[in-house]
């Protein structure tokens, strides 16, 4: 089927693809490199690709030079809460949105997605003062509570999968005498984990990446999650690249790492939310 | 299809082990409680971190209030008073700016690297690569760029002397520049999305046209304005309502890199409603401007999607 025969058109495609390529990883490329460059050698003219020599000290420095492994920490922690409490509740609501008969069922799932439709910023204020007034501002209960209970785009993705199981698996297993909760936990998790891999890589590149609630929610540094810290550290650090670079390519090394265990799962959420959407 | 299930649900088991046979109307309400109790999380959720706080935000529009002290009762003074607000009118053009320079082309791009990566070898890496910038932390990727636009030794003025002997703008620090500056990023971090969606879009249109096309002796380029692009019209027309919506809300950027300026000419809606908030603590402006946010956004939706009958084509039309 193959051919081995040259096309031109195909060759100038790849180049034009390969420049873009290019454009799209230079950035993250020059990053790691500089994270492991001496100052001194940051501001030679043309710039200096490899570093020479290694220095892995920034990467320590970086983590020591503020308390930057504590929102390693924190951001870990928060993000494995989030992400649990996420695919067991938004699975729930969304089993039932699929398959089982309750009043008011289509009004409220009409509701969920009308949700996904306000910008968070309108909901911000009040949320900050009810915050404030359960006196949980500064606390990482105000980023977990909110974001384990109210995902509406994960109970619509689920849905979307749930719908997608024939009765007879549900039907073969209440002959065999199970309830509703064992159907669920059984029978049909079982069935839409990839889905539930898609959401929970989801949750977790979102909750890691997310600035604008920790922004407004939390204020001692001990408390920070990594984009904070790192904002933190450009505003002291401002001019010593290395460590700046070496602070960035520590915070994105889970997301890399996420990105290339879940690139399936990802591109098939995107797709699906985007065309089911 | 679902009730029928359900009904099957409370007799199944009653055939086999001969209990009595359960009436329809128990199984409708055993149905009820299961569905109360399995959406029972979610709701909490819906109604005390949304519904709640929705009806809250147009409470708190109308007040004069830091958060704080008293509340005095406003009317629609705020809307107005924002309107008047020099501030507030600057961040609604920089950020119309914004959309208009990073919505069109970045479409634009992400179809054409779509088309392009659609039928090409080695599609899978290509698209690793593009996708990258989409996952990674915005405040990462804006310290990064911090450096790269930095105009006396940002690797992109460097390399625009050593190769072309321009001497580069200044990309952060210029009030005409900032701005396509920021776009530039949010188009190189927004184009996967885009891309891997027009490429679903790609694959879901049937070869059958184009083989129609060629017997007919279509050219590539007639291919592809008369049946690429228009079947790809309900793919474009997600992606530009998303991403009007995602340009309408443009913070992170601005605020890691430029803080809102200089001279306040990266200062965005979303950064009028942080700083009215948590700076300045007047919560009812802040939220009349969230409020103003969030009417800009369901209109353009609306228009959209009226405009969308238009020129959206569905192939089973």
């Amino acid at each position: 089927m193959r051919t081995t025969r040259i096309n031109p058109a195909a060759i100038a495609l790849h180049i034009v693809l390969i420049i873009g390529a290019c454009i799209m990883a230079v950035p993250f490329v020059w990053m790691a490199l500089s994270a492991m460059k001496d100052l001194s050698q940051v501001f030679v003219v043309p710039p200096k690709w490899i570093p020479d020599p290694f220095v892995w000290s920034n990467f320590k420095d970086s983590l020591t030079a503020l308390p930057f492994g504590q929102a390693y920490i924190n951001s870990f922690y928060i993000n494995i809460i989030v992400v649990v409490s996420q695919l067991i509740t938004c699975s729930m609501a969304a089993y039932a949105f699929a398959k089982i008969r309750f009043p008011f069922r289509e009004p409220i799932f009409i509701m969920f997605l009308a949700t996904m439709m306000v910008p968070g910023q309108v909901t911000i204020i009040p949320l900050y003062l009810m915050m404030k007034n359960i006196g949980w501002l500064d606390s990482h209960l105000a980023i977990i509570v909110p974001a384990s209970l109210l995902n509406a785009f994960g109970v619509f993705l689920l849905r979307q999968f749930f719908r997608g199981i024939p009765k007879e698996m549900e039907e073969a297993a209440i002959v065999d005498g199970a309830g509703r909760f064992t159907i669920y936990t059984r029978v049909m998790l079982p069935l839409i984990k990839p889905a539930l891999s898609a959401l929970g890589i989801f949750t977790f590149l979102g909750m890691w990446n997310s600035f604008f609630y920790p922004l407004i929610f939390l204020n001692t540094p001990e408390k920070f999650t990594v984009p904070m810290m790192l904002n933190l550290y450009r505003g002291m650090y401002a001019t010593d690249w290395t460590l700046m670079m070496a602070g960035a390519s520590i915070a994105l090394i889970p997301v890399l790492i996420v990105y290339i265990i879940g690139q399936r799962y990802i591109i098939e959420g995107v797709t699906l939310s985007g065309i089911k959407g | 299809m679902n009730g029928k299930l359900s009904d099957r649900a409370g007799t199944a088991p009653a055939l086999n082990q001969g209990e009595p046979k359960r009436t329809f109307l128990s199984t409708k309400k055993t149905d009820a409680l299961w569905g109360a109790f399995f959406i029972a999380p979610q709701m909490v959720g819906l109604i005390v971190f949304s519904l709640i706080p929705l009806i809250m935000a147009f409470a708190i529009s109308m007040m004069n209030w830091d958060g704080f002290g008293a509340k005095t009762f406003a009317g629609f003074d705020n809307f107005v008073s924002q309107f008047n607000d020099e501030d507030f009118r600057t961040a609604i053009v920089n950020t119309l700016y914004y959309t208009v320079l990073t919505v069109p082309t970045g479409i634009i791009l992400a179809m054409l690297v779509a088309i392009g990566l659609n039928k090409v070898r080695g599609k899978i890496i290509y698209r690793l690569i593009y996708f990258m910038p989409t996952i990674t932390m915005s405040v990462a990727v804006s310290v990064v760029f911090m450096w790269l636009f930095n105009a006396d030794f940002g690797l992109i003025n460097l390399y625009l002397k050593e190769w072309f002997g321009i001497q580069g703008p200044k990309w952060l620090t210029d009030t005409r520049i900032v701005m396509p500056s920021i776009a530039l990023l949010s188009i190189w971090m927004g184009l996967g999305t885009n891309m891997v969606l027009f490429l679903a879009g790609l694959q879901g249109i049937s070869s059958s046209y184009y083989e129609a096309a060629q017997i007919d002796g279509a050219t590539r380029w007639q291919q592809m304005k008369n049946i690429t692009i228009p079947l790809l019209s309900p793919t474009t027309f997600f992606v530009t309502i998303m991403s009007i919506i995602g340009s309408f809300q443009v913070f992170d950027q601005s605020f890691v890199m430029t803080s809102g300026g200089p001279a306040k000419a990266s200062y965005t809606i979303v950064y009028h409603i942080y700083e009215t908030a948590f700076v300045e603590f007047t919560f009812g402006k802040s939220t009349a401007s969230a409020v103003i946010l969030f009417i800009m956004i369901l209109s353009v939706t609306l228009f959209q999607m009226k405009m969308s009958k238009r020129w959206v084509h569905y192939e089973d039309q």
